[in-house]
């Protein structure tokens, strides 16, 4: 099978370049066994993986135009030849390796954690199933970046508007029934840009190679905010 | 170039459960602590534990702490110390909801409290019913645990050392562990970081076999680098192997699925385990449903064209369970094995899963030698939790939904230690500069030019002779032949060459500091394997089929400098209760 993969080595090249490779595949192979098959070849050839079944996050690229886990992504699927780049819009360290140091700081700057301003009882809070159920595509989110680094919205004010990533995580806390900062959250949001600059173009739904919908939880904390300002 | 130094209370290696867990005790605690992690912390792989963690709640059924130690004595064919697993018990109630309080999304029952499942060797009162003992959150625990103790130290304002990967520890002139030499993948650039206290939390090693549940990260440098500070490693015989992974590929399908009510059917449709284990059946422990599978397979009883697996089945169940309770596994299934459980059986085969043994630690979590000819002694400010670990809570079989309760647990208390310790030794002891030497030699021994093996092919070799001569089963012969084997690809490691010594991410440098870590730890495991004389837990002895505790209730330590085998009893006396002895294990 063909392969063009994204290569730039800081130290050596001055500009990046397209690379080709050959592969041999099987049955069931995945895009991350190819990449490893490309680095048996070339040892120089950088990416990140780890756990190999996408629930780590580290290995997000983007393969012929899509964001994709490359552990999970069947080679069967793709056409020839393919073609693998970095996630867009995010400084190259070096081959598919991505910075990944300003996205990190959107999520952290949600406070994605509980709030709670009672004190705890001895045992567990109680919350019902339908109260969990809320968290259900919510809680998912492996921070692989695929949705973020596929939205334009994104590419244009990465340091302003905060992206889908860090909206669902922001999600995630205000549909939690234990958490009891609502009003500080909704009210951290506020302004023109880190949750306005959305302007539903759906691609963060697209790319999430777990199946969540950034969109649909930006929509509720859009109404959520609509409830509140009556 | 001058070495770049940084000073800190605590370091701990490794962001997984165990590392998170005790970071968080000290940032609270308002020490200056630095995890250090070779991955973004959330790609640690306690991310990829499924079915949960075992607490005696009795959210479903009547359940106690007390039960829950016999049944982890019994799991681990009494070569657990009995004084931590009642530690371990007891605090399990309680690190639960510190986590649920600390936000886990865990699933729920109708009362509103945390949901649990039965999962194998759980009972209650002492052997007799199953119990439900399993706090999970969908099949997808892990995750939802590591997130939320990492959005807990950012809020606690932890400082994160990631993608750092730590080549070696450093001593002072006196010996005693006061830091580690790190690496910055991103730069390549060296980095010293001096601290009071060090805890090793790196996880398993799970990478040594070529069929396995673990990630690629997942190379027990912490194992290595204990070895190379002249600490022995204790029980590496110990490996567990998870009887469903999915056949062929290694990926982990939960003991959570036979939980819910899934069961294994061989090629004549059987359900062979009610022959293995009458009354747990495929709740039975992990080594038990292990043995049986390959056992069948080894009969011919196999599924599949090669008839080289058995199936999973769970479309009893109904679409609705499967989604709710098991969404991950649907997923999985789909993906690697191409079936969807609701319709069909998972094929699944036994899969490199789990170290039982580890760095010796006492029930504090400090790293423990031993002295002389008397007791053992704690090494000064050093500590070891998780995986990495041997407290000894599994023994020679660790039972499921005790591994994330291990890291947490031991995490915790580990953490409480060094607030104690930092407590009572305020300064920093002063760093061999000869230790720092040899720490950066073995980083910069891989600059060296020339034509050579590559890393990729003597870790494969490696993995392929673990798997043939370290596996399920385990004779004499094979295992004499494993050892030269490992010896032979240890000598080879010499004339390993890299092509690339670029700084910049350079992923083979870090494979290479990998593989020699693998190497180490690989010796250790078949060593120690080829001297217990004994069938016990997950190291079963075809020639040595019983267990034999005369000679062999005891735990092996194994020492880098001339592969030596020395041994320690096992702590059979508890905190507070009665021990319990040993006794044929049926389940």
């Amino acid at each position: 099978m063909q392969f063009r993969v994204f290569r730039f080595n800081p130290e050596t090249d001055s500009a990046p370049h397209m690379q080709a490779f050959q592969v041999e595949v099987s049955a069931g192979m995945m895009l991350r066994d190819a990449l490893l098959a490309i680095q048996a070849e070339d040892e120089s050839f950088a990416f990140r993986h780890s756990c190999g079944e996408g629930v780590c996050g580290s290995d997000g690229v983007n393969v012929s135009g899509r964001n994709r886990l490359a552990c999970i992504t069947p080679l069967s699927e793709l056409r020839e030849p393919v073609e693998v780049r970095p996630l867009p819009g995010q400084p190259v360290i070096r081959d598919l390796v991505v910075d990944m140091a300003p996205f990190y700081r959107q999520y952290k700057s949600v406070q994605p954690w509980l709030v709670r301003k009672e004190p705890f009882p001895e045992q567990e809070l109680l919350q019902l199933p339908e109260e969990r159920d809320r968290l259900d595509g919510l809680y998912e989110c492996i921070l692989c970046a695929c949705c973020s680094t596929a939205c334009p919205s994104y590419w244009w004010n990465p340091e302003r508007f905060l992206g889908p990533q860090a909206l669902l995580a922001a999600y995630r806390f205000l549909a939690d029934s234990r958490d009891q900062a609502r009003e500080e959250r909704l009210d951290a949001l506020e302004g023109p840009y880190k949750l306005f600059r959305c302007h539903t173009i759906m691609n963060c739904v697209e790319a999430c190679p777990k199946g969540l919908n950034p969109t649909k939880a930006i929509g509720q904390i859009k109404a959520l905010m609509v409830k509140d300002a009556v | 170039m001058t070495l770049e130094r940084r000073r800190f209370d605590a370091l701990i290696l490794g962001a997984g459960g165990a590392g998170l867990n005790a970071a968080l005790q000290l940032a609270n605690a308002e020490l200056r602590v630095a995890v250090v992690s070779k991955v973004f912390p959330t790609r640690s792989h306690t991310v990829a534990a499924q079915g949960g963690v075992n607490a005696a709640l009795a959210n479903v059924l009547p359940d106690s702490w007390h039960w829950h130690m016999f049944d982890t004595v019994k799991g681990s064919d009494y070569l657990g110390d009995q004084d931590a697993i009642e530690l371990m018990c007891r605090e399990a109630v309680p690190t639960v909801y510190e986590l649920e309080h600390n936000g886990v999304p865990f699933s729920r029952l109708d009362s509103g409290k945390i949901y649990q499942r039965a999962f194998g060797g759980q009972s209650q009162n002492f052997g007799g019913e199953q119990a439900a003992r399993t706090c999970a959150a969908a099949d997808r625990t892990g995750h939802a645990i590591l997130h939320t103790l990492y959005q807990e130290n950012i809020r606690a304002k932890t400082h994160f050392f990631d993608e750092c990967f730590g080549i070696d520890l450093v001593r002072d002139p006196g010996g005693v562990v006061v830091g580690a030499l790190v690496l910055d993948i991103a730069t390549g650039q060296p980095l010293l970081i001096e601290s009071k206290t060090t805890l090793l939390a790196t996880g398993g090693c799970g990478q040594v076999f070529r069929t396995t549940s673990n990630a690629h990260i997942n190379t027990g440098d912490g194992l290595a680098m204990a070895l190379r500070a002249d600490i022995p490693l204790q029980d590496m015989e110990f490996f567990q192997f998870h009887p469903t992974g999915i056949a062929g590929k290694g990926l982990l399908i939960t003991e959570g699925v036979r939980g819910e009510g899934g069961y294994l059917v061989n090629g004549e449709g059987e359900r062979f385990m009610e022959r293995y284990a009458p009354h747990a059946k495929d709740l039975a422990s992990r080594d038990v449903v292990s043995r049986a599978i390959v056992t069948e397979v080894r009969d011919g009883k196999g599924c599949g064209r090669h008839k080289d697996h058995v199936l999973l089945k769970l479309d009893h169940l109904g679409e609705e369970v499967i989604s709710k309770r098991l969404p991950g596994i649907r997923e999985l299934s789909r993906i690697f094995a191409g079936v969807d459980p609701v319709r069909e059986p998972i094929p699944v085969f036994p899969t490199a899963h789990y170290l039982m043994g580890g760095i010796p630690t006492d029930r504090f979590g400090r790293v423990v030698v031993p002295a002389g000819h008397g007791a053992e002694e704690a090494l000064p400010g050093l500590y070891a939790a998780g995986e990495c670990a041997c407290a000894s809570v599994h023994g020679a079989n660790r039972l499921g939904g005790n591994s994330l309760l291990d890291i947490l647990v031991f995490g915790r208390l580990a953490g409480k230690d060094i607030i104690r310790y930092v407590g009572e030794n305020s300064y920093h002891r002063p760093v061999s500069e000869d230790s720092v030497e040899q720490a950066m030699a073995r980083l910069t021994r891989w600059d060296r030019p020339g034509e050579g093996t590559s890393v990729r092919e003597l870790g494969k070799q490696l993995r392929k002779v673990m798997e043939d001569h370290a596996g399920v089963f385990r004779v004499e012969a094979v295992m004499d032949q494993g050892v030269e084997k490992v010896r032979e690809i240890r000598e080879r490691l010499q004339g390993v060459r890299l092509r690339d010594h670029s700084r910049a991410f350079n992923t083979a440098r870090i494979e290479a500091l990998e593989l020699e870590n693998m190497i180490d730890v690989g010796m250790a495991l078949v060593m120690s394997a080829l001297h217990r004389k004994e069938s016990r837990g997950a190291h079963s002895r075809p020639d040595y089929p019983q267990r034999d505790d005369n000679q062999w209730m005891k735990h092996s330590l194994y020492f880098r400098g001339g592969d030596a085998m020395d041994y320690k009893p096992v702590r059979t006396r508890p905190l507070t209760v009665p021990s319990f002895p040993p006794k044929a294990r049926v389940y």
